[in-house]
Parts: C-alpha cells; sequence; structure tokens
C-alpha cells in the first residue's frame, strides 16, 4: 500500500472511529451476568427436582439436568425465540450449555436443506466444533501441566 | 459528448423509466414505505422449502408484476440486467430462467442496482436494445447464511450492525414513454480505507460514496443546489453521519437534501435494525418505489442516487482482509414533454 494512501486511510478511520458507537460494555456484562446466573439458577432447580423426585444423588442428577437444559435449548431455537433472547442476554445465553446447545441446533437447521448427511451431519459442528477442539486441546494442556507438577 | 469527465456517462437520448415494480418482505413492508411498495409479504419464507428459493421467487414476482403494469409479455423485453448478493447470483439467474429473454448478470454488491441502470441506459441510448429490465433482490436469511452465522443462532450484534432487506425490485427502461428519464450514470472506484471489521459496513462504504458523489459533481460541473435529493443506498445512520462529516470537510453542509436508503426503510425500533437497512434489495425498494414517485409525482425534479456496496466475500472476512467499496450513481430527471 502507497505511503499516500496509509496516511488517508488512518485519517479516515479516526474520522469514522467518532461516529461508530462502541458495544455498551456495561450493559452487556450487567445483562449478562443477570441471564447467564438465571440460566444456572433453573439449572440448578432442575437438578434439585431430580434429586428430590427422581432420587438421584446430587453427583448422578448431574447429566439428566444437562439434557434438559439441552432440550429446552433446543426447543427454543426450534420456536425461533432463542435468538431474540440472546440478541439481548449477549454472552449470559452463550456461555451455559445452553447456548452450546443453540449453535448445534441453528446449524442444523440451517443446513437442514442441503440434506441429512453432508448438510445437518457435515455443518452441525460449523460453530461448536472450535469449542471441543480447543476445550480438548486445552485440556490436554492442563493435564500435562498437571501431571508435571505432580509428578516431577 | 458522451463522456463528461472521467466517470460520468451522459446519455444523449435519455432512456426513460416506463414502469417499476416492488415486492417487499415482512419487515419492508411494516416499514415506514409499507403503503408505497406494490406487493407486501407477510412471510419472508413465502411457503417454499429454502430461504433461496423464496429471494429466487421474490426476484421473479417483480419482473412479472413490472411486465404487467407495463402491460407487456417477457419477448417484448431486449434484455435483462440485474444482481443479487448470493454466490453466483444464483437468485437472478434461478429466478429468471424461465423467462426468454437475454440476460446479463452483474455484480457490484449493494450498489448493483446503479450498474444495471447504467448498462441498461446505456444499451438502450446506444440502440442496441429497445426495452430493458433491470432488478436486484436480497433476502435477511440468504444473507446471513452465507455473510454471517445461522438465521436461529443466538449472536449479539455490535451497534453498527444493519439489517439486510428481503426483497425485490424491478424497471423497464424503454427509449420512450414515462416522464422519468435516465440522464446521466457516473461509475464509482473501487474505495478501500482499510475498515477491517464486516460489521462496520457503513463505514467502509461511506467514502466510496463520497468519492463517487464528488466525482460527479467535477464530471458535470453541477452544484448540491441542483439536486432536490441526493440519496445514498445503505450506509445506515453511521455511514450516513461519517459522510455528512467528509462532505462537512470540504466546506458541505448537506442538510435535509442529503438522504440514505436504509435509513427510510425501516423505523429505528423494528427488530434487529440497528444501525439501518443494507443488502441489494434496500436502494431498490426505496428509489423506486419512494424516490421515484417523488419524481413522477413533481416534488423533485432532478435527483441523483448514489449506491453503495461493500465487496468483501464470506472467504475475505475469514481471512481478516478489509472491506473495499464501491459506489456508482445514477441521476434521474423528470422531463416535461
Amino acid at each position: 500500500m502507497p505511503a499516500r494512501v496509509r496516511q488517508d486511510a488512518s485519517d479516515y478511520q479516526q474520522l469514522a472511529q467518532r461516529h461508530t458507537p462502541s458495544r455498551p460494555m456495561l450493559r452487556n456484562t450487567v445483562r449478562a451476568f443477570l441471564v447467564g446466573g438465571g440460566v444456572c439458577v433453573i439449572g440448578q432447580i432442575v437438578l434439585l427436582l431430580f434429586v428430590r423426585y427422581g432420587h438421584f444423588s446430587p453427583k448422578e442428577a448431574g447429566n439428566p439436568t444437562s439434557a434438559v437444559m439441552v432440550l429446552l435449548s433446543v426447543i427454543f431455537t426450534a420456536l425461533g425465540v432463542y435468538d431474540r433472547f440472546a440478541a439481548w442476554a449477549g454472552a449470559g445465553s452463550a456461555v451455559p450449555i445452553t447456548g452450546f446447545a443453540n449453535t448445534m441446533a441453528s446449524a442444523a437447521m440451517e443446513y437442514r436443506s442441503e440434506g441429512l448427511v453432508l448438510g445437518v451431519g457435515g455443518n452441525m459442528f460449523k460453530l461448536a466444533g472450535p469449542v471441543i477442539v480447543y476445550g480438548v486441546v486445552s485440556a490436554f494442556f492442563v493435564a500435562l501441566a498437571r501431571y508435571a507438577i505432580l509428578h516431577l | 459528448m458522451p463522456l463528461a469527465g472521467t466517470q460520468t456517462w451522459r446519455f444523449a437520448r435519455p432512456p426513460r423509466v416506463l414502469v417499476t415494480a416492488t415486492v417487499a418482505g415482512k419487515n419492508e413492508g411494516e416499514g415506514p414505505l409499507g403503503d408505497e411498495f406494490d406487493v407486501r409479504h407477510n412471510d419472508d419464507r413465502l411457503g417454499l422449502n429454502t430461504w433461496e428459493q423464496a429471494e429466487q421467487h421474490l426476484f421473479d414476482e417483480a419482473v412479472e408484476v413490472a411486465l404487467s403494469k407495463a402491460k407487456l409479455k417477457p419477448p417484448d423485453i431486449d434484455l435483462l440486467i440485474g444482481a443479487d448478493l448470493n454466490a453466483q447470483l444464483a437468485s437472478f439467474y434461478f429466478g429468471l430462467r424461465a423467462y426468454p429473454v437475454p440476460l446479463l448478470g452483474v455484480y457490484s454488491a449493494c450498489a448493483s442496482i446503479c450498474e444495471a441502470i447504467a448498462i441498461g441506459a446505456l444499451t438502450i441510448d446506444s440502440g442496441v436494445a429497445e426495452k430493458v429490465l433491470v432488478g436486484t433482490s436480497s433476502h435477511f436469511a440468504t444473507a446471513e447464511r452465507q455473510f454471517r452465522y445461522p438465521t436461529e443462532y443466538g449472536a449479539q450484534k455490535p451497534p453498527t450492525a444493519q439489517r439486510t432487506v428481503t426483497g425485490a425490485g424491478a424497471a423497464i427502461l424503454a427509449a420512450g414513454g414515462g416522464k422519468v428519464a435516465v440522464t446521466e450514470a457516473t461509475i464509482g472506484q473501487v474505495v478501500d480505507m482499510q475498515v477491517k471489521s464486516p460489521w462496520e459496513m457503513g463505514a467502509a462504504m461511506a467514502p466510496a460514496a463520497y468519492s463517487t458523489i464528488t466525482a460527479h459533481l467535477q464530471d458535470t460541473g453541477r452544484k448540491w443546489d441542483d439536486f432536490d435529493c441526493i440519496a445514498t443506498g445503505d450506509l445506515g445512520h453511521i455511514g450516513h453521519n461519517i459522510l455528512r462529516d467528509l462532505f462537512a470537510r470540504d466546506g458541505h453542509h448537506m442538510g435535509e437534501r442529503l438522504v440514505d436508503c436504509g435509513l427510510l426503510i425501516y423505523r429505528k425500533d423494528q427488530p434487529e435494525v440497528l444501525s439501518g437497512g443494507s443488502g441489494g434489495a434496500c436502494c431498490t425498494l426505496v428509489t423506486f418505489a419512494h424516490l421515484l414517485r417523488q419524481l413522477a409525482s413533481g416534488v423533485f425534479r432532478r435527483i441523483l442516487v448514489s449506491a453503495t456496496g461493500a465487496l468483501m466475500s464470506s472467504v475475505t472476512v475469514q481471512q481478516g482482509e478489509s472491506v473495499p467499496s464501491v459506489s456508482h450513481a445514477v441521476v434521474f430527471e423528470r422531463m416535461e414533454d
């Protein structure tokens, strides 16, 4: 890029910046805290119900609770409600397990038109894939660090 | 003198706009210009299997409405010129494949409608065609899928984001008939001010609009006062304010004459509008349904429409490239004859 163009671009970016509202960080953070916490409270209630009425131990109740939360998220995604809720709640809807379920369900719905195998199957993890890849990669390094600390 | 200055085509026998046709999606139909569209849909899927088929149908419907308003049959049209935002111009080619008419697909992203009008007017002025149909389409859901996320994915968009307009518009240009003429076209250059975020299309496109409008005034020697309205395609609130600032630096304070189609098409409180409307149909719907009506009815005498296009693809965005932009402008005038 010639020097003059670079100078023009940097002048312009300063001008554009003045008109560009930043993301409302405080508002988004407060909403994310309240909604993310709220989703977890609902999850806790579901867990307690499994313990109380399903006679699960608190440890065993974790898995069916996750399944219920995932199911609820998928149902609300299919009804076209989850994206509107997430547009308001931001990270509060993305971080809990419900957000993960939404990435998979929304991708599955979007690519349904390309068939069940290559469409749904091939694209379901399009958004969720990075979470799994980096979840596994970071788990590996954490395990390596743990081993080094405990055994070396 | 067919070429004025360096970028402006001046048509010796200005082609007329015979009819226009506009087909709007749900949110667009519920917007401030709702009453002015020819067709308003309540369901953006139109009961079809895919969003892509829905967009193709919108395009087809706009062409059908234009033909029936002009009382013409498809073979009466010498050339179809159109565009959309889908890869390989799928809505244009698939939507209009049934028409036995020669056709040209063009692409300048959301600036395509002015490119289509400029080329259409040129073919009529040069005598190779008598009646040319131009049009574009866009669809919220197909654009989201191609450029962003699945439609049902829960994501919080930044306040700079814009909503892709769902709809299609078409116009028939002809050597005679109709009160509104296409008198000039200014072909834009690519302008890249190194805006990196695909969520800031207004900021990416404003310098392209500035470049083309400034070039038009230099090429033609016209002044701001010579226009009753100067409309940009889809800069949204943020891009519109940046453009005003760019002109203010040159000492021009634009007042109410400068408008943006992306601001006219929605109310600010409609869902996910954020900075305003965008998409290939944004400028088309507002210009054909609203601005040309003001010209025909005598509110305006001469207007400049500078459609704006952000030229990124889904690949360039993923690879972290900037968003180059282009703007093409067309002058519409009311003729008293």
